[in-house]
């Protein structure tokens, strides 16, 4: 037996993961989510905004981490639509455009059919330079992103009028898959502003690699921190207990249970680690008293 | 002159910048090198695809191992700008609708659009899923409590893997209000809000005066190993 497992073919391996994956996705495995006070304060935090308030919303992410990060955009998205702030996309990613369109499309065009582009929500689309557009976005934003993606002057979009720095924004909602995204915003953007008398609040959503590098900033410099998929999926439950309070009965669209459909591919996934994880160290020392290397 | 021209560039560039932080007088100047450095950032995008083409053409053309998959980059890129450009299945903008070129390359339905979600978006999400493979057979070969250090790592990975699912609730879940904090949820929100935070804070500081040391060098003159070879 030990021989066996010694010289176990990785592609064994391969097909347990492979199950832990599809199984909870063929039976729709669900399981309850409860809000940590991380999730809570970035809920809050978007909750508490002023009526009517500015929202940037920044999608620095591509498809290669739209499964974790998808979710959350979603949320975020609905949660602003809901509270009737004005949203303005913008994105540092070549592929964010695209993370655009795909919630405009999802949530606003859907669910908020009310909403009219330009009055309730722009789309400013991609600007290269990294944390350069993030420093004059800080300075001068219309020149920055002087039109959105229909080609229209910011000049002529009504929603546009009063904005000229970051500093009009009440809310940055940043989700982030790497570089350039939430860190870099809090640098550049966020943490100058913080000594202000109206200081730019600021919740980022971002990959699981990435919550670590964030948590530093938190809740110093940031007001809020969704971390990877299970941060998704709390806020998504807040968001739809929210609905669920304004409109009992109602049934959630499933594009509103993603992030918490895909905690159970992820809890079997996890416990599947842990479980390769306890028997390969069982193996390396039962080798080892039996005086084999492993 | 060819390499005192871009050391003087990046000298007053970088001096202006720093000096638009702390003058608001300067400000101004900042934001125009800030800017100049936008439009750098773009005409990057056009020598990272030259770069691309440069290099894969010389593979092909010297008939290197993998040349087929050279030429099929090359296609691809070049079929991608072809359709990207012409702005192929775009229809005008609803503003301006005598304009055929006036619809955002983007759109649904257009050619952009359908590489984008039939080809880019499965291709990548495909390739970054195959790291749950990988990594499930690296922490069964690889993850060996072999001495303290390696046994806090392990047990710290646990916690974080487990407190990150429901599996804590079904796990720890029952414990009593006294010894909730033991429960895994709150200890890997511990972990990550103590330990990783100071963690991640000395090593962010560490790299900060690195970057700041680092940057004056090349501001003042004395690194020039970004000018390339020769000096």
């Amino acid at each position: 037996m030990l021989r066996f497992l010694q010289t176990l073919d990785r592609r064994w391996i391969f097909l347990a993961m492979g199950l832990a994956v599809a199984l909870p996705i063929l039976f729709e495995a669900r399981f309850p989510e409860k809000p940590t006070a991380v999730a809570e304060r970035a809920f809050n935090t978007i909750n508490n905004l002023p009526d009517g308030s500015r929202v940037l919303l920044s999608f620095d992410f591509d498809p290669a981490s739209e499964p974790e990060l998808g979710p959350m955009a979603t949320s975020l998205v609905r949660h602003c639509a809901l509270r009737g702030y004005s949203m303005y996309f913008i994105t540092l990613w070549p592929f964010g455009p695209q993370m655009i369109a795909d919630k405009i499309r999802e949530v606003l065009k859907e669910d908020f059919p009310h909403l009219v582009e330009g009055v309730d929500w722009v789309n400013l689309g991609f600007q290269a330079g990294n944390e350069a557009v993030m420093q004059q976005a800080k300075s001068d934003f219309l020149r920055t992103f002087p039109r959105d993606v229909r080609g229209i002057s910011v000049t002529q979009i009504p929603m546009m009028s009063g904005i000229r720095t970051t500093r009009d924004f009440a809310c940055l909602i940043a989700v982030s898959a790497g570089y350039p995204g939430g860190k870099e915003w809090v640098q550049y953007v966020v943490t100058p502003e913080r000594g202000s008398a109206t200081p730019l609040k600021a919740v980022v959503g971002c990959t699981g690699v990435q919550t670590p590098q964030l948590f530093p900033y938190y809740p110093g410099q940031l007001d809020g921190l969704i971390g990877a998929i299970k941060g998704a999926a709390e806020y998504e439950t807040l968001v739809n207990d929210k609905v669920e309070k304004l409109n009992p009965g109602a049934p959630i669209p499933p594009k509103y249970q993603e992030a918490v459909r895909r905690m159970g591919p992820q809890l079997v996934a996890h416990v599947l680690m842990v479980s390769l994880i306890i028997l390969g160290n069982v193996i390396y020392f039962t080798s080892r008293r039996r005086g084999g290397g492993a | 002159m060819r390499r005192l021209l871009p050391l003087w560039i990046a000298a007053i560039a970088g001096f202006t910048v720093i000096a638009s932080n702390f003058i608001p007088r300067v400000l101004g100047f900042g934001d125009l090198v800030t800017e100049m450095f936008n439009v750098l950032a773009a005409v990057a995008f056009v020598l990272g695809a030259a770069s691309i083409a440069k290099v894969h053409l010389t593979k092909v053309s010297a008939k290197r191992p993998g040349w087929g998959y050279s030429v099929v980059t090359l296609l691809c890129f070049a079929a991608t700008l072809a359709v990207g450009f012409l702005k192929v299945g775009v229809a005008p903008a609803p503003l301006t609708p005598d304009l055929p070129f006036s619809g955002s390359y983007s759109e649904p339905g257009g050619a952009i659009w359908w590489i984008y979600e039939y080809l880019i978006a499965p291709i990548t999400a495909a390739l970054f899923s195959l790291l749950a493979f990988f990594v499930a057979s690296a922490a069964f070969r690889a993850f060996r409590a072999k001495n303290l250090e390696a046994g806090l790592l392990l047990g710290t990975a646990f916690i974080i893997l487990l407190g990150r699912t429901a599996a804590s609730a079904y796990l720890t879940g029952w414990f009593p209000p006294a010894i909730e904090g033991l429960k895994l949820e709150n200890l890997s929100l511990y972990i990550m809000q103590v330990f990783n935070t100071a963690g991640n804070r000395a090593i962010m500081i560490g790299i900060a005066l690195g970057v700041a040391a680092t940057s004056l060098r090349i501001l003042l003159g004395i690194d020039r190993s970004y000018l390339g070879a020769g000096e």
